[in-house]
């Protein structure tokens, strides 16, 4: 069973309904006891970096998360998930993230339509798992205003070119996000999913 | 680099597409979500549906079409019409929609705009505008275009964005159902004035028709209905042509 973090981070059902029709089970929960019974765990997310971390807070879900990372446990962000979890952001202010992924998160540039929205081209940095058969190339659906300032380059398995290189597809180790949504960007968001299935079997 | 999009547009009454007779081999051919899925499998970009049902004892119905729709098709897609609550919006995106689209009620209200960005983000709130040429300007109208309220296109577009609007929708009520081209000069002086993409929409009658709205018009999309749905376009051979005249399309 997938643990879809429940925080009231806007439409999750598009997630849920993308893993069961390719046959992950999941359950929608804030729990931490069904979390830390999970076989992994997924972060979605829409809406604003400092209301969500504050939303994980009250829920007391910031721990919970982070040692079930350190024991190992996969753990997905998508989007705005994605994004909490680097170290900070900078979304109308300073919000400390989740501190998985080293980097930060900023604005696009002004110059650039914002948000980033639309469909754009994967570009491969490294091969990963979590990446098979998906070429560069690819196209995926984005939607977002701000983006990962990477510590570690080596972190990128997918970027796209949005006025800077966008993270895109990140990994380290148990932990990996997508800025993109994998379930809104037909075919080959599909293909990242099921590879995520994968490497949690 | 990042593409332009294509997208077809369903009105949808009591559950039913309108105008959606004679789409493909589609069985049922006036299905939305059966239209939907054979949309997305030709390459559309997105998707736009339009409640269209004046009775509000039907909109259930169209909630259903919504949730059903996000469990059949894999690309994004906004949900419009009737719209004029938060609770609105809430429905329809807890259904599944990824951007809800308001007119009438955000000429009428225009902080709703603002109250549904800061609730679920810029990104799903969709400023969708009826525009109507006056002298050399244009005219906001609402309620389906019945009503002129002399507020000016271009300055409620700009006025959209700053309330927080994530997306602008440009219908030229002139263009529409004549088939004869989007309006470019509207499309072209919005998007040179706002920092949010914009779609095109009224007038697709023909391929080069969209391509003169994503180049000179300057749009970052273009909506269509019946060029569609009748497949007088079939939307992969509109995509192959846009692409060999220099438009970066998502193949």
């Amino acid at each position: 069973m997938i643990a879809i973090i429940d925080y009231d981070a806007g439409n999750v059902k598009s997630v849920s309904k993308a893993l069961e029709k390719i046959g992950l089970d999941t359950v929608l929960t804030s729990d931490r006891a069904v979390i830390n019974a999970s076989r992994a765990m997924i972060l979605p997310g829409v809406g604003s970096f400092g209301k969500a971390m504050e939303n994980l807070q009250k829920l007391d879900l910031v721990d919970c998360i982070q040692n079930n990372v350190k024991k190992g446990k996969f753990f997905l962000g998508i989007c705005l998930g994605m994004q909490m979890l680097f170290d900070v952001s900078y979304e109308d202010g300073e919000w400390p993230g989740l501190g998985l992924i080293g980097g930060s998160v900023r604005r696009f540039d002004p110059g650039l339509k914002i948000p980033h929205m639309g469909w754009n081209a994967l570009i491969k940095n490294r091969e990963d798992a979590i990446g098979r058969q998906i070429s560069s190339g690819e196209f995926v659906y984005f939607v977002h205003s701000y983006y990962a300032q990477m510590q570690d380059w080596q972190d990128v398995v997918y970027y796209a070119e949005y006025g800077v290189n966008v993270p895109a597809v990140v990994r380290k180790d148990n932990v990996i996000g997508m800025q993109f949504h994998p379930e809104k960007s037909s075919d080959c968001g599909i293909q990242l999913l099921k590879n995520f299935g994968e490497l949690i079997r | 680099m990042i593409t332009k999009r294509i997208i077809p547009c369903l009105d949808v009454d009591k559950g039913r597409v309108v105008k959606g007779k004679k789409f493909l081999e589609v069985q049922d051919v006036s299905d939305p979500v059966e239209l939907a899925k054979q949309y997305s499998l030709n390459g559309a970009d997105e998707l736009v549906f339009y409640d269209i049902t004046a009775a509000s004892e039907n909109r259930d119905i169209f909630v259903d079409i919504v949730e059903r729709t996000a469990y059949e098709v894999y690309i994004p897609f906004t949900v419009g019409g009737g719209i004029r609550s938060i609770d609105d919006f809430n429905k329809v995106l807890r259904a599944g929609a990824d951007k809800v689209s308001v007119n009438s009620a955000a000429v009428q209200n225009p902080n709703l705009i603002t109250e549904a960005a800061l609730k679920f983000g810029s990104q799903c709130v969709v400023l969708s505008i009826d525009a109507k040429r006056f002298c050399d300007s244009w005219h906001v109208y609402r309620n389906g275009g019945r009503i002129d309220t002399g507020l000016d296109a271009v300055e409620w577009a700009v006025k959209g964005e700053q309330l927080g609007a994530g997306e602008l929708v440009l219908n030229s009520i002139d263009a529409d159902g004549i088939k004869d081209g989007y309006d470019i000069e509207l499309n072209r002086t919005i998007s040179k004035l706002v920092n949010i993409p914009v779609i095109a929409s009224g007038g697709a009658g023909k391929k080069e028709d969209f391509l003169e709205v994503l180049t000179e018009g300057c749009a970052d999309a273009a909506l269509a209905a019946s060029v569609f749905h009748f497949n007088e376009i079939p939307i992969s051979e509109l995509k192959e042509y846009l692409q060999k005249n220099g438009v970066a399309m998502r193949r």
